[in-house]
Protein backbone atom coordinates (compact mmCIF):
# COMPACT_ATOMS: atom_id res chain seq x y z
CA UNK A 1 0.00 0.00 0.00
CA UNK A 2 1.48 3.17 -0.56
CA UNK A 3 1.94 5.81 1.88
CA UNK A 4 0.07 8.69 -0.07
CA UNK A 5 -2.79 7.16 -1.74
CA UNK A 6 -4.48 10.65 -2.79
CA UNK A 7 -5.76 12.49 -5.84
CA UNK A 8 -5.26 15.71 -3.42
CA UNK A 9 -2.45 17.87 -2.65
CA UNK A 10 -2.11 16.61 1.35
CA UNK A 11 -3.46 18.85 4.12
CA UNK A 12 -5.26 21.21 1.16
CA UNK A 13 -8.38 22.55 1.96
CA UNK A 14 -9.78 21.53 -1.30
CA UNK A 15 -9.35 17.70 0.03
CA UNK A 16 -11.29 18.88 3.50
CA UNK A 17 -13.95 20.47 1.90
CA UNK A 18 -14.86 17.97 -0.28
CA UNK A 19 -14.63 16.01 2.61
CA UNK A 20 -16.88 17.44 4.91
CA UNK A 21 -19.46 18.27 1.46
CA UNK A 22 -19.20 14.44 1.21
CA UNK A 23 -20.73 13.78 4.91
CA UNK A 24 -23.54 15.96 4.47
CA UNK A 25 -24.38 14.80 0.96
CA UNK A 26 -24.54 11.41 1.47
CA UNK A 27 -27.50 12.02 4.61
CA UNK A 28 -29.25 14.24 2.03
CA UNK A 29 -28.83 13.14 -1.42
CA UNK A 30 -30.58 9.69 0.11
CA UNK A 31 -32.83 11.72 1.60
CA UNK A 32 -34.02 13.34 -1.30
CA UNK A 33 -34.53 10.43 -3.79
CA UNK A 34 -36.23 8.62 -0.72
CA UNK A 35 -38.87 11.41 -0.41
CA UNK A 36 -39.07 12.38 -4.17
CA UNK A 37 -39.75 8.97 -5.64
CA UNK A 38 -40.62 6.94 -2.83
CA UNK A 39 -42.77 8.95 -0.02
CA UNK A 40 -43.93 10.93 -2.97
CA UNK A 41 -43.94 9.53 -6.82
CA UNK A 42 -42.47 11.65 -8.75
CA UNK A 43 -45.26 11.28 -11.73
CA UNK A 44 -47.07 12.86 -9.22
CA UNK A 45 -45.55 16.07 -8.20
CA UNK A 46 -47.03 18.96 -8.48
CA UNK A 47 -45.80 22.79 -7.92
CA UNK A 48 -48.38 22.97 -5.32
CA UNK A 49 -47.39 20.57 -3.71
CA UNK A 50 -43.89 21.40 -4.14
CA UNK A 51 -44.26 24.83 -2.72
CA UNK A 52 -45.82 23.27 0.51
CA UNK A 53 -42.11 21.68 1.25
CA UNK A 54 -40.33 24.34 0.40
CA UNK A 55 -42.35 26.82 2.77
CA UNK A 56 -40.94 25.33 5.57
CA UNK A 57 -38.14 26.60 6.92
CA UNK A 58 -35.84 23.42 7.89
CA UNK A 59 -36.88 22.38 4.48
CA UNK A 60 -36.25 25.18 2.23
CA UNK A 61 -32.57 25.68 4.39
CA UNK A 62 -31.88 21.68 3.97
CA UNK A 63 -32.43 22.19 0.03
CA UNK A 64 -30.72 24.99 -0.64
CA UNK A 65 -27.55 24.03 1.28
CA UNK A 66 -27.87 20.91 -0.42
CA UNK A 67 -27.29 22.87 -3.95
CA UNK A 68 -24.58 24.82 -2.64
CA UNK A 69 -22.83 21.82 -1.31
CA UNK A 70 -23.57 19.29 -4.42
CA UNK A 71 -22.62 22.75 -6.47
CA UNK A 72 -18.91 22.95 -4.97
CA UNK A 73 -18.70 19.01 -4.27
CA UNK A 74 -19.21 18.25 -8.15
CA UNK A 75 -17.70 21.57 -9.22
CA UNK A 76 -14.38 20.41 -7.32
CA UNK A 77 -14.51 17.08 -7.87
CA UNK A 78 -14.52 17.76 -12.21
CA UNK A 79 -11.74 20.39 -11.36
CA UNK A 80 -9.62 17.47 -9.07
CA UNK A 81 -10.18 15.01 -11.95
CA UNK A 82 -8.70 16.98 -14.64
CA UNK A 83 -5.82 17.92 -12.41
CA UNK A 84 -5.43 14.14 -12.22
CA UNK A 85 -5.52 13.67 -16.10
CA UNK A 86 -2.10 15.73 -16.15
CA UNK A 87 -4.36 19.36 -16.32
CA UNK A 88 -1.43 21.93 -15.98
CA UNK A 89 -0.72 25.94 -16.29
CA UNK A 90 -2.55 28.06 -17.82
CA UNK A 91 -5.01 25.68 -19.58
CA UNK A 92 -5.40 24.64 -15.56
CA UNK A 93 -5.97 28.20 -14.69
CA UNK A 94 -8.27 28.68 -17.30
CA UNK A 95 -10.68 25.72 -16.55
CA UNK A 96 -10.34 26.71 -12.43
CA UNK A 97 -11.99 29.68 -13.22
CA UNK A 98 -14.33 28.64 -15.97
CA UNK A 99 -15.85 26.46 -13.45
CA UNK A 100 -15.72 28.37 -10.83
CA UNK A 101 -18.26 30.59 -12.58
CA UNK A 102 -20.31 27.63 -14.00
CA UNK A 103 -20.57 26.92 -10.03
CA UNK A 104 -21.52 30.41 -9.26
CA UNK A 105 -23.95 30.33 -11.76
CA UNK A 106 -25.78 27.08 -10.83
CA UNK A 107 -26.13 28.13 -7.10
CA UNK A 108 -27.66 31.91 -8.45
CA UNK A 109 -30.14 30.41 -10.92
CA UNK A 110 -30.61 27.17 -8.31
CA UNK A 111 -31.47 30.35 -5.36
CA UNK A 112 -33.86 32.01 -8.09
CA UNK A 113 -35.40 28.39 -8.90
CA UNK A 114 -36.01 28.03 -4.86
CA UNK A 115 -37.49 31.58 -4.21
CA UNK A 116 -39.92 30.70 -6.72
CA UNK A 117 -40.66 27.48 -5.05
CA UNK A 118 -41.59 29.12 -1.61
CA UNK A 119 -43.88 31.31 -0.07
CA UNK A 120 -41.14 32.29 2.85
CA UNK A 121 -40.12 35.28 0.86
CA UNK B 1 5.12 -1.34 7.86
CA UNK B 2 3.72 0.33 4.87
CA UNK B 3 4.87 -1.27 1.27
CA UNK B 4 4.55 -0.04 -2.29
CA UNK B 5 3.19 -1.91 -4.97
CA UNK B 6 3.91 -0.35 -8.59
CA UNK B 7 0.56 -0.72 -10.38
CA UNK B 8 1.03 1.58 -13.19
CA UNK B 9 -1.31 4.59 -13.69
CA UNK B 10 -5.24 4.33 -13.32
CA UNK B 11 -5.54 6.90 -16.02
CA UNK B 12 -3.56 4.11 -18.37
CA UNK B 13 -7.03 2.64 -19.21
CA UNK B 14 -5.84 0.81 -22.04
CA UNK B 15 -4.39 -1.92 -19.68
CA UNK B 16 -7.88 -2.19 -18.03
CA UNK B 17 -7.61 -6.20 -17.52
CA UNK B 18 -4.82 -5.64 -15.05
CA UNK B 19 -6.72 -3.21 -12.86
CA UNK B 20 -7.19 -3.90 -9.25
CA UNK B 21 -10.22 -3.68 -7.01
CA UNK B 22 -9.24 -0.27 -5.99
CA UNK B 23 -8.58 0.71 -9.54
CA UNK B 24 -12.03 -0.26 -10.41
CA UNK B 25 -13.65 1.53 -7.62
CA UNK B 26 -11.87 4.80 -8.35
CA UNK B 27 -12.67 4.59 -12.52
CA UNK B 28 -16.53 3.96 -11.50
CA UNK B 29 -16.14 7.10 -8.36
CA UNK B 30 -15.40 9.34 -11.43
CA UNK B 31 -17.50 7.68 -14.14
CA UNK B 32 -20.54 8.47 -11.62
CA UNK B 33 -19.19 11.38 -9.96
CA UNK B 34 -19.06 12.96 -13.98
CA UNK B 35 -22.92 11.83 -14.03
CA UNK B 36 -23.84 13.37 -11.16
CA UNK B 37 -22.40 16.78 -11.81
CA UNK B 38 -23.89 16.56 -15.16
CA UNK B 39 -27.53 15.71 -13.78
CA UNK B 40 -27.33 18.32 -11.51
CA UNK B 41 -26.62 21.15 -14.08
CA UNK B 42 -30.16 19.58 -15.92
CA UNK B 43 -31.86 19.47 -13.04
CA UNK B 44 -31.61 22.89 -12.04
CA UNK B 45 -32.32 23.32 -15.72
CA UNK B 46 -35.98 21.84 -15.37
CA UNK B 47 -36.69 23.09 -12.28
CA UNK B 48 -36.37 26.35 -13.86
CA UNK B 49 -39.88 26.00 -15.24
CA UNK B 50 -40.97 26.96 -11.42
CA UNK B 51 -39.62 30.48 -12.05
CA UNK B 52 -43.02 33.32 -12.88
CA UNK B 53 -45.84 29.86 -12.65
CA UNK B 54 -48.72 31.97 -12.59
CA UNK B 55 -50.64 31.73 -9.42
CA UNK B 56 -54.20 30.33 -10.83
CA UNK B 57 -52.85 27.72 -13.54
CA UNK B 58 -51.03 26.36 -10.60
CA UNK B 59 -54.35 25.86 -8.59
CA UNK B 60 -55.50 23.80 -12.14
CA UNK B 61 -52.47 21.75 -12.19
CA UNK B 62 -52.16 22.64 -15.40
CA UNK B 63 -48.53 25.36 -15.18
CA UNK B 64 -45.71 24.31 -16.60
CA UNK B 65 -43.58 23.30 -13.63
CA UNK B 66 -46.21 20.12 -13.41
CA UNK B 67 -46.77 19.69 -17.04
CA UNK B 68 -42.79 19.28 -17.83
CA UNK B 69 -42.18 16.91 -14.75
CA UNK B 70 -45.69 14.99 -15.42
CA UNK B 71 -44.46 15.21 -19.37
CA UNK B 72 -41.06 13.80 -18.56
CA UNK B 73 -42.49 11.17 -16.24
CA UNK B 74 -44.94 10.15 -18.74
CA UNK B 75 -41.95 8.97 -20.77
CA UNK B 76 -40.90 5.34 -20.00
CA UNK B 77 -37.40 6.23 -20.99
CA UNK B 78 -37.35 8.54 -18.88
CA UNK B 79 -38.30 6.11 -15.88
CA UNK B 80 -34.84 4.00 -17.45
CA UNK B 81 -32.67 6.98 -17.04
CA UNK B 82 -33.80 7.50 -13.60
CA UNK B 83 -33.49 4.09 -12.22
CA UNK B 84 -29.47 4.56 -13.86
CA UNK B 85 -29.42 7.57 -12.22
CA UNK B 86 -30.78 5.67 -8.66
CA UNK B 87 -27.53 3.02 -9.58
CA UNK B 88 -24.70 5.61 -10.05
CA UNK B 89 -26.02 8.15 -6.93
CA UNK B 90 -25.97 4.59 -4.89
CA UNK B 91 -22.76 3.85 -5.83
CA UNK B 92 -21.43 7.12 -5.49
CA UNK B 93 -22.86 7.03 -2.05
CA UNK B 94 -21.75 3.54 -0.88
CA UNK B 95 -18.11 4.18 -2.09
CA UNK B 96 -18.37 7.58 -0.77
CA UNK B 97 -18.76 5.83 2.42
CA UNK B 98 -15.86 3.47 1.56
CA UNK B 99 -13.54 6.07 1.20
CA UNK B 100 -14.12 8.54 3.97
CA UNK B 101 -13.42 5.05 5.77
CA UNK B 102 -9.63 4.80 3.67
CA UNK B 103 -9.27 8.36 4.25
CA UNK B 104 -9.73 7.48 8.16
CA UNK B 105 -7.62 4.57 7.54
CA UNK B 106 -10.52 1.82 8.64
CA UNK B 107 -10.35 -1.06 6.97
CA UNK B 108 -7.86 -0.07 4.55
CA UNK B 109 -6.74 -3.87 4.50
CA UNK B 110 -10.35 -4.88 3.43
CA UNK B 111 -10.85 -2.26 0.59
CA UNK B 112 -11.38 -4.61 -1.99
CA UNK B 113 -14.08 -6.42 -0.28
CA UNK B 114 -16.15 -3.06 0.69
CA UNK B 115 -15.90 -2.07 -3.35
CA UNK B 116 -17.33 -5.26 -3.59
CA UNK B 117 -19.72 -4.88 -0.74
CA UNK B 118 -20.93 -1.47 -2.61
CA UNK B 119 -21.41 -3.03 -5.31
CA UNK B 120 -23.81 -5.69 -4.56
CA UNK B 121 -25.58 -3.48 -2.52
CA UNK B 122 -25.88 -0.82 -4.97
CA UNK B 123 -27.37 -3.83 -7.48
CA UNK B 124 -29.83 -4.81 -4.61
CA UNK B 125 -30.89 -1.48 -3.62
CA UNK B 126 -31.88 -0.36 -7.49
CA UNK B 127 -33.37 -4.00 -8.31
CA UNK B 128 -35.75 -3.58 -5.13
CA UNK B 129 -36.22 -0.08 -6.30
CA UNK B 130 -37.20 -0.91 -9.90
CA UNK B 131 -40.89 -1.77 -9.26
CA UNK B 132 -41.26 1.99 -7.35
CA UNK B 133 -39.86 3.78 -10.45
CA UNK B 134 -41.32 2.11 -13.55
CA UNK B 135 -45.24 2.34 -11.37
CA UNK B 136 -47.12 5.25 -10.94
CA UNK B 137 -49.16 6.63 -13.66
CA UNK B 138 -47.51 6.14 -17.11
CA UNK B 139 -49.04 8.23 -20.06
Amino acid sequence: MAQHYSSFDRGGRRWLFQRLTAVFLIGVLAFHFMLLHFVNHAADLTFLGTQARMSQVSYFATMWLFLVTATFHGVNGVYNALVNQGLTGSRKNAVKYLLGIAGLLLVVQGTRVSLAMTTLV
Amino acid sequence: MSQSYNRGTVEDFGRWREFSAGMWAWIFHKFTGWVLVGYLFTHIAVLSTSVGVDPASAQAGSDLYTSTISGLESLLIVRFLEVGLLAVAVFHILNGIRLLMVDLGVGLESQDKSFYASLLLTGAIVVASVPTFLGGKLA
